[in-house]
Formats: structure tokens, C-alpha cells, sequence
């Protein structure tokens, strides 16, 4: 746990972690609304949304790509609706058109532009990068003080902690109206709550949080970090509140845990090589809400157990 | 041009036009399949099979290397894709039966956690020294480029036997994808029917691994049955033309992406689909939006013609700009606003049976009969002729409208 590990490990872990609590907190309002598949239909979507902003810009500068992608995702998010009543179509259908249909565009924009010269390709989209945002500056613990090396910290750590504090930020101002709306959607309009819009808005967060952690995870493993650390916590209690505070312990859990064995794991087994360590962030959540299903105290759906444990 | 059209007609190399002919089979075979989905409601479904492929890709990978192989067998590593796809979909039935978590949960958590795992297995795999040029990138967003002729042939096959297998499933899947209850009371088992429908789309599905990739092969489940719905309220029908939507997209999508570089085979394959989709969004008579706007269009007319009819009889003045249009352009009115001789015919016809429903509804106290009152439904469409002339008697002598004579 020395310099080695402020260099090489610490960003990394904060990256993940932060990420992983940003995606948790709007996944625990998804699933309970049964939207847990916008969360697939909006990572799908960041791709296409990414490429056109470099077609437009030409550069790979954070900003516009963050743009780029939260509009394409609020562009999903029309179509998905537009499909839906203009088709007379099922939710899940119609977001199965439109998600592959962007996500197939962004591909082939991506093969028909040269994009050889910038660091901008479709696996990396798809499997994120964890590994490579080290920071090379520090040369230990004492450099969490040094300003200079502070200065050198990747600037996605700074992203993924923004969005992840705006996304914490509007889950407390709205709470209240999150909690009725998620619950008991005809109270809530009965109550003066504009319960469209916020659903709206419910959205385009975790829009948000998906395009931040898409950064440093890859677009397909934002699914898992949606879905698997809520769906874990809606099984441990019956209360909304420490539902997400389950879900944010199961969230940091993953994304330690899945760094560690990623890293270190192939070492024990007397590999050199270190695996994705996006890849096991999702899989150790996986592996958390898999042990919830047979352990969890509220796993059943109608159970006597249930009012005794609560 | 010509290359496009060479592919198309099979002139682009032995191996295009079994690579087209394979995707033209698997399209129609995946459109087949998906309408079984579409219509039980479980498209999604078929996105977390597609995605749990992975890691049985990579373990068949290592595992075939570990017994001496290279490792790149497609019929190998399709069938380790396909076992995994069934651990994954066993996990999803699991997760929705045992715990209160619901389907789209445990769709999106086998999917995170299947993929997450599957690219785990791919960066062991390139540490691996015949890893190295495994290829097994190739399955996400499938690539049909160098690839070698026994795999077009595993295509090909594999898209003729999941015809074969759809043709031959068909009437109790689609019993059972309208109406599971009804299918059960006919004594078929619901449940291995089910899992027989699974298993088409499993199959579809790893068939599709190497030329659509796991990413996209989503779409050709789900895509087609969604544009044949346009076109058909028929049960039988949603099929072939989902299936022939699909092949199209297929075959179309393999030829193109033969034709030019830097067309990749999934993609194109479906942005073709989806364009029929568009086209059949918009287009499509009675379910398509300009249907929709046509039909809008002229029950406005139809609105506006009767009450424009309605004021002529009453001798009102009309203000509304479009009923004034309306009726100047039917030739009932002068451009002054004046009633024409088959105006003021149309506005007496009009009132009068205006005065008939109001008789119709103190002789019938029968709202089923009267309730179909709506202003525009024809009288003579809800009584038949002899009640009509009693309402008439009952009326007395017709009234003039006031300068009719």
C-alpha cells in the first residue's frame, strides 16, 4: 500500500467507485418504476451520440463528447417515445428499435470516418478503460497534498465526482417527490407533483451519470452498475431509504472488490497479466446480487417472513 | 454501383454469396422467431441471451486451446455461446419467479454481469499466446471480412435449419403467443413450448454471433415483427412478413457490406431493417402516421361539412374559414357565402335527419340504438327504412328551409 499503489491504483478505484454510486443511486428509482432497461437503452446510445460530436468537433475533448452523448441520449429517449405512440408499440419493443438502430448508426460513422489518428475506437467505447487512468505524478501518499501533482490527476476523476455530486444532490432536492411519484404515481398528480417531468428528468440523470461513468467503464458495464447493486439493496430491506444506502454500500463493494481482483487476482493464480478491470466491477456485482437472491431477508416476493424481519 | 449490384446478384465471390444467402436465412428465421417474442411481450429477453453469449465464447476458446486446438473452431465456440445463453436465460426465469426483483431487472443484471464477465474472458484470452489473434473481437460486432469458408457454410446451414425448425413450430407457438390460456385449455404444454421458443431464438441468435455480433443481433429479433405488425392484424401473417422483412434486411445488408469497405456486416444489416421500419412507421395503411393523419384529416371534414350544412339550414352565418373552404370547394355554397340549389338540398337532408334522431330518441329510450347517435353516423345505418318513415309521420310534412321553394 505504498507509492505504488497512490499511482497505479488509487484514481482508479475512486473512478470506479464513484461511478458505480452515481449509476446506483437513479438505478434504484429505475427498477422500482420498472424502467430498469432505459438504463440499457441509454448506454447503447452514448456510442453514436460520442462519435457525431467528433465528427463535429473533430477532437476528443471531454466537453463535447459529454454533449454529444447526453443528446443522444435525450434523442433516444424521444424517439422511444415517439415509437411508442406513433406505432401503438410496447415499451420493450419499441426500445429495442431504437436503441440497436442508434447504436448500429454510431458503428458504421465510426468505420466510415478515419479515426485512426485519435484514441477513439469501438471496443474501447464498449469495455471502458479503468487501467490506464493512473496518476502518474504521484509518487505517494504525501502527493494528496502536493499541488502540483494534484494538478496532474486525470481529468476524469474531476468529471466522474461532478456528475457523481450532482446526481446526489438531486436525489435529495427531489426526494420527497421521487418517493411519491416512484410509489403512487396518481398521488403524486393528485399532490401537485408534475409527475411526467420528473419522470423526464429521472432519465436524462441517469443519462447523465451513464455518459460520466461511460468514461472510465465502457458503455455495456454502466447496465450492470444500473441494475445489479439496486436490484441487491431491494433485497436486504423494505424501506426506500436504506435501500439506497444499500445500494451504495453494494456499489463501492463492487467497484473495490472488482478492481482488487482485477489487478491482483491473476497474480494469485500466477498470471503477470491483470483482466478488464471494468469487466470484474460488473461481474463481482453480478456476483452480489446473485448471493442477495438466495440470502437476502426481503427476497421473496410474498412471503409470512417478510413482516417479522421488517 | 456495379459492386453493390454484383453482390446483390451473388457474382462477388463464392463466399459473399453464401455469406448473403446465410443472412438472407437467418433474417427470415430471426424474424420468424422474434414475432413469437414480440407478441409475448419478452423482446428484451432476447437482448440479455444475445449478451450472455460472451462468456461462453471465451471459455469455449480456452478450453479447446487447453485440449490442443487453436481454438478458433466456429462450431466450438458457437456452442460454448450457446450454453452459456441458456445459463443465462435459466438465470433470468430464476431471478423473475423466486425473488420480488421484476423481468426488466433481471434482464438488465444478467446482461451487465454475463457481458462484464465475457470481457474479463477476452483480456485473459489475449494474454493467452494463441489468444493472440483469437479473433473473438469479431463477435460483438460480428464481421463477416476473411471470413473462412466452412464458417459461411456453419452460417448458411445454421439459417436453412432455423427455417426449417420455425416452420415446423409454428402453429403451437402462435397459439401460445396470443393466448397461452386458450393454448393450455387445447392441452398444449405451455411451458416446453415456451422453452422450445427460447431455444429458436438461442439458436437464431448464436447462428447470428459471427455475422450480425452479439450487440446488434438483438435487433434482427425484434425489428422485424414490429414493422410487420404495420402491415397486418393477422395472427398467421405477422409472421412470414416479419420473416420476409428479415431476410431482405439481411440478404440486402451481407450484399452491401460485401460491396464496399468499411461497411460492417452487423450494422448495415441493421440500419436496413430499420430503414423498412421507418418506411413502414410512416407509410403503412391503416397503422402507419399518414394513414393516421389521412384518416384524421377527413373525419375533420366530415365535422365541419355537418355543422357547416347544419348553420345553412339554420340560416346562421358561417365564420369558420376551413367549413366555408369546405363547402365552396363541394360546389354548396358561391364564394359569397350564398347557399347553392345542392346546398340548400344537403342542409334540408341534413336538419331533417337532425329532426328524425331527435324523434328516434323519444321513440326509443334504447340507448344502444340511440347512444350511436354521434352527428355523423348516417340514420339509415342504425334503423331500417320502415322505422324511418314512422319517424317521418310522426314529423309531419317536411319543412321548407327557408327559401328552398
Amino acid at each position: 500500500m505504498g507509492a505504488e499503489f497512490v499511482q497505479f491504483s488509487l484514481t482508479p478505484i475512486l473512478i470506479g467507485t464513484l461511478a458505480a454510486i452515481a449509476c446506483a443511486l437513479p438505478g434504484n428509482f429505475l427498477i422500482l418504476r420498472r424502467q430498469a432497461l432505459i438504463g440499457d437503452a441509454i448506454s447503447h446510445v452514448v456510442l453514436p451520440g460520442i462519435v457525431v460530436a467528433f465528427l463535429l468537433t473533430g477532437t476528443v475533448a471531454a466537453i463535447p463528447m459529454l454533449l454529444g452523448a447526453a443528446g443522444a441520449a435525450v434523442v433516444a429517449v424521444i424517439l422511444i417515445e415517439a415509437v411508442k405512440r406513433l406505432g401503438r408499440i410496447e415499451p420493450g419493443a419499441a426500445m429495442g428499435v431504437v436503441f440497436t438502430t442508434l447504436f448500429a448508426g454510431g458503428v458504421l460513422l465510426l468505420e466510415q470516418t478515419d479515426t485512426s489518428s485519435v484514441h477513439l475506437d469501438v471496443e474501447h467505447a464498449l469495455m471502458g478503460n479503468l487501467e490506464s487512468l493512473i496518476w502518474f505524478r504521484a509518487t505517494g501518499w504525501e502527493s494528496l497534498l502536493d499541488p502540483a501533482a494534484l494538478a496532474a490527476l486525470p481529468p476524469e476523476l474531476g468529471r466522474i465526482a461532478i456528475a457523481a455530486a450532482l446526481v446526489a444532490v438531486l436525489t435529495v432536492v427531489f426526494w420527497r417527490w421521487l418517493k411519491i411519484a416512484t410509489f403512487d404515481e396518481g398521488s403524486a398528480q393528485a399532490l401537485g407533483i408534475p409527475a411526467a417531468a420528473l419522470g423526464f428528468g429521472l432519465v436524462i440523470t441517469a443519462a447523465v451519470a451513464a455518459v460520466a461513468a461511460f468514461d472510465a467503464v465502457g458503455s455495456i458495464i454502466v447496465i450492470a452498475m444500473f441494475i445489479c447493486p439496486p436490484a441487491a439493496a431491494r433485497l436486504m430491506t423494505n424501506r426506500l431509504e436504506r435501500q439506497i444506502w444499500w445500494s451504495v454500500a453494494f456499489a463501492v463493494l463492487s467497484a473495490v472488490l472488482g478492481y482488487v481482483f482485477a489487478g491482483y487476482g491473476p497474480l494469485w493464480f500466477g498470471s503477470t497479466n491483470a483482466v478488464s478491470a471494468a469487466g470484474m466491477i460488473a461481474a463481482v456485482s453480478g456476483v452480489i446480487l446473485g448471493l442477495a437472491c438466495l440470502y437476502g431477508p426481503h427476497r421473496a416476493r410474498v412471503g409470512a417472513g417478510r413482516e417479522d424481519a421488517a | 454501383m456495379s459492386a453493390l449490384l454484383d453482390a446483390l446478384l451473388l457474382r462477388a465471390g463464392y463466399n459473399a454469396a453464401l455469406v448473403a444467402v446465410g443472412a438472407g436465412l437467418l433474417g427470415f428465421a430471426a424474424g420468424a422467431a422474434g414475432t413469437f417474442l414480440f407478441l409475448r411481450k419478452r423482446a428484451l429477453v432476447s437482448d440479455a441471451v444475445a449478451h450472455a453469449t460472451l462468456p461462453g465464447v471465451g471459455i469455449a476458446f480456452i478450453l479447446m486451446v487447453a485440449l490442443g486446438g487453436d481454438g478458433r473452431s466456429l462450431i466450438g465456440l458457437l456452442a460454448g455461446s450457446a450454453a452459456s445463453a441458456a445459463l443465462g436465460l435459466l438465470l433470468i426465469e430464476w431471478i423473475a419467479r423466486r425473488t420480488r426483483l421484476a423481468e426488466d431487472a433481471a434482464i438488465g443484471a444478467v446482461l451487465g454481469t454475463f457481458f462484464g464477465l465475457g470481457i474479463v474472458l477476452l483480456t485473459v484470452i489475449q494474454t493467452m499466446s494463441a489468444g493472440r489473434q483469437a479473433g473473438l473481437e469479431s463477435f460483438l460486432l460480428g464481421s463477416t471480412a476473411g471470413m473462412l469458408f466452412q464458417d459461411a457454410v456453419v452460417i448458411a446451414v445454421g439459417g436453412t435449419l432455423a427455417v426449417v425448425a420455425t416452420w415446423l413450430l409454428r402453429r403451437p407457438m402462435t397459439l401460445v403467443a396470443f393466448d397461452a390460456e386458450y393454448a393450455a385449455a387445447m392441452g398444449f404444454d405451455v411451458r416446453r413450448i415456451d422453452l422450445a421458443m427460447m431455444g429458436l431464438v438461442m439458436a437464431v441468435t448464436v447462428i447470428g454471433l459471427k455475422l450480425v455480433g452479439l450487440i446488434l443481433i438483438v435487433a434482427m429479433l425484434i425489428i422485424p415483427p414490429v414493422t410487420a405488425r404495420f402491415w397486418t392484424e393477422r395472427s398467421g401473417r405477422v409472421i412470414w412478413i416479419a420473416g420476409a422483412i428479415g431476410g431482405v434486411s439481411g440478404y440486402v445488408g451481407a450484399a452491401l457490406s460485401a460491396s464496399a469497405p468499411a461497411m460492417p456486416t452487423g450494422p448495415i444489416i441493421v440500419l436496413s431493417a430499420a430503414a423498412l421500419f421507418v418506411l413502414s412507421l410512416l407509410l403503412a395503411p391503416g397503422r402507419g402516421v399518414a394513414a393516421a393523419i389521412l384518416r384524421h384529416r377527413r373525419f375533420q371534414a366530415r365535422v365541419h361539412r355537418r355543422q357547416g350544412l347544419l348553420a345553412l339550414a339554420r340560416q346562421e352565418p358561417i365564420r369558420e374559414p376551413y367549413t366555408l373552404r369546405l363547402l365552396a370547394r363541394e360546389g354548396l355554397i358561391r364564394p359569397d357565402g350564398v347557399p347553392t340549389e345542392a346546398g340548400r338540398a344537403q342542409a334540408a337532408k341534413v336538419a331533417r335527419d337532425e329532426r328524425r334522431w331527435d324523434i328516434a330518441r323519444e321513440v326509443h329510450q334504447d340507448a344502444g340504438l340511440t347512444g350511436r347517435y354521434d352527428g355523423l353516423t348516417p340514420i339509415d345505418r342504425v334503423f331500417t327504412a320502415d322505422e324511418i318513415a314512422d319517424f317521418d309521420r310522426r314529423l309531419g310534412p317536411p319543412a321548407l328551409v327557408e327559401g328552398t321553394a
